[in-house]
């Protein structure tokens, strides 16, 4: 059974169409990375997953249960799907621990010396151990980015998004983010990415989905795509980016 | 020399005797800006609820309330209340103060509010918490050190509006210098006294605002 299944979905902002008929599976653990030209829809794509946004038509399944805007269980949902945004939204009256912690003692309920705990050693899993009771502002890119997939990890999601979480990053801090997110994929993550990173894409994405006007165009191994893309506008998109 | 028709050492003798008048000014802004920072929030998250039976209320007060001069409101409030629980002058007053504030407070926490980024409200949705618990855990704390700096304007402007109470007749500070101004016949003296009070009543306002807005600032983070 797919972790995610989403079926015959459409999405307008108004007049303008931006997900046509998406149809697409995401197995557990699998690695799958969207990429497309700006406005392609891909990070609405990421947040009908998450909920953020609701499709007029179409079918999202999470773990084999559908969820739309009438569930009334959403935030539960939401609470099996992790989300790093391309700017962190950290929670800036918060440190760094305090972030984590959020949705261990509001959403789980947590006793706080536990959330603690656990906040400690995602801290420690992240590589920010050392920064537990300093705020985001304090933060560099990279950190504030390893900070935001801690808060999202703490509620052991069953599935993982990233919405181009390396592209407001300076070049040097790119890596230590992927690499957090490689060893998350390694450990068996669901994991669903947005990104034109082609390094991470081929070292532990499973599939490459290539999004053009809010359509999925061509989707396949990661190798086949960026080696031997077999639709003209993959590769011309692929030409600009590379 | 010019001789004035003025006895200014008036000042400093009369000054004492307006304690009790300053102290029923103090009272009506702080128990109207008490009664206004409760409905302004209510009324301001109203505003902001997409559901027209819950918003259209609150747009209607905030309507109705900035169209219309406050000493109009406060004697609606105490001829209509008199008539119906023979409302004392000073609740009149308060609840008159208070309601007129909260409309532009509720303005003020709306405008906070729209200004903490909606990420911070998707970053807390996707966490898995209800839109009560962002509201009450990640987007008002923010909102609310954002509304410091408008609602001490505000909480000036409070102070000195105190004075239209005068008109139904409390006996707060401008209301003692007109009475104090007839039966001495110094009117304007009495009137100095009366600016000197506000004066330093707003001074300290002002003051005690800006504390506040420093210690939120330098206290751990910035935006
Ligand atoms: N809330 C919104 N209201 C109206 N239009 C929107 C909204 N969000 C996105 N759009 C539009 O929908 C289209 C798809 O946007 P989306 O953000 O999904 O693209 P994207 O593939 O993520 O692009 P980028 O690479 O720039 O992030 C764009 O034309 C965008 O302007
Ligand atoms: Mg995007």
């Amino acid at each position: 059974m797919p972790m995610i299944k989403i079926r015959g979905l459409n999405k307008w902002f108004g007049k303008l169409h931006v997900l046509k008929d998406i149809d697409m599976d995401v197995s557990p653990k699998e690695v799958v990375v969207v990429i497309g030209a700006s406005g392609s829809g891909k990070s609405t794509l990421l947040r009908c997953v998450n909920f953020l946004e609701f499709a007029q038509s179409g079918q999202i399944y999470i773990d084999g249960l559908e969820a739309n805007v009438k569930s009334k269980n959403l935030h539960q949902v939401r609470a099996d799907v992790g989300m790093v945004f391309q700017h962190f939204n950290l929670f800036p009256h918060r440190t760094v621990m305090g972030n984590v912690a959020e949705g261990l003692t509001q959403v789980k309920k947590v006793p706080y010396k536990e959330a603690l705990e656990q906040g400690a050693d995602l801290l420690k899993k992240v590589g920010l151990s050392d920064k537990a009771d300093v705020y985001p502002a304090m933060l560099s890119g990279g950190q504030k980015q390893r900070v935001a997939i801690a808060r999202a990890l703490a509620m052991k999601p069953k599935i993982m998004l990233f919405d181009e979480p390396t592209s407001a990053l300076d070049p040097e801090l790119v890596g230590e983010v992927l690499q957090v997110m490689k060893n998350l994929a390694l450990e068996g993550m669901t994991m669903m990415v947005v990104s034109h990173e082609m390094g991470f894409a081929r070292e532990v994405g499973d599939r490459v989905v290539y999004m053009d006007e809010g359509r999925i165009v061509e989707e396949g191994h990661p190798d086949q795509i960026y080696q031997n893309p077999s639709h003209e506008r993959t590769k011309a998109f692929l030409g600009q980016i590379l | 020399m010019i001789d004035l028709p003025w006895d200014f050492t008036a000042i400093p003798r009369f000054f004492p005797g307006f304690y009790a008048a300053a102290l029923l000014t103090l009272q009506i802004t702080f128990f109207g800006i008490l009664v206004g920072l409760i409905l302004g929030l209510v009324t301001g998250l109203m505003r902001l609820s997409k559901n027209p039976l819950i918003n259209t209320p609150a747009k209607a007060y905030i309507w109705a309330i900035r169209g219309t001069p406050l000493l109009l409101q406060l004697m609606i409030i105490y001829y209509g209340l008199i008539d119906l629980v023979n409302i004392e002058r000073m609740p009149a007053a308060i609840i008159g103060l208070g309601v007129h504030n909260g409309a532009y407070i509720a303005e003020i926490f709306r405008g906070a509010i729209q200004s903490v980024d909606r990420g911070q409200r998707e970053a807390a949705l996707s966490l898995g918490m209800t839109h009560v618990q962002a509201m009450r855990r990640i987007i008002l704390p923010q909102a609310f050190k954002r509304s410091v700096p408008p609602l001490g304007n505000q909480f000036i402007i409070a102070l000195k509006d105190s004075s239209l109470a005068s008109a139904i007749a409390v006996r707060e500070l401008l209301l003692r210098a007109r009475q104090m101004g007839s039966s001495t016949l110094m009117m304007l003296e009495m009137l100095m006294i009366v600016g000197i009070y506000y004066l330093i009543m707003t001074s300290v306002l002002n003051l005690l605002m800006g504390r506040i807005e420093k210690r939120l600032q330098v206290s751990d983070y910035q935006d």
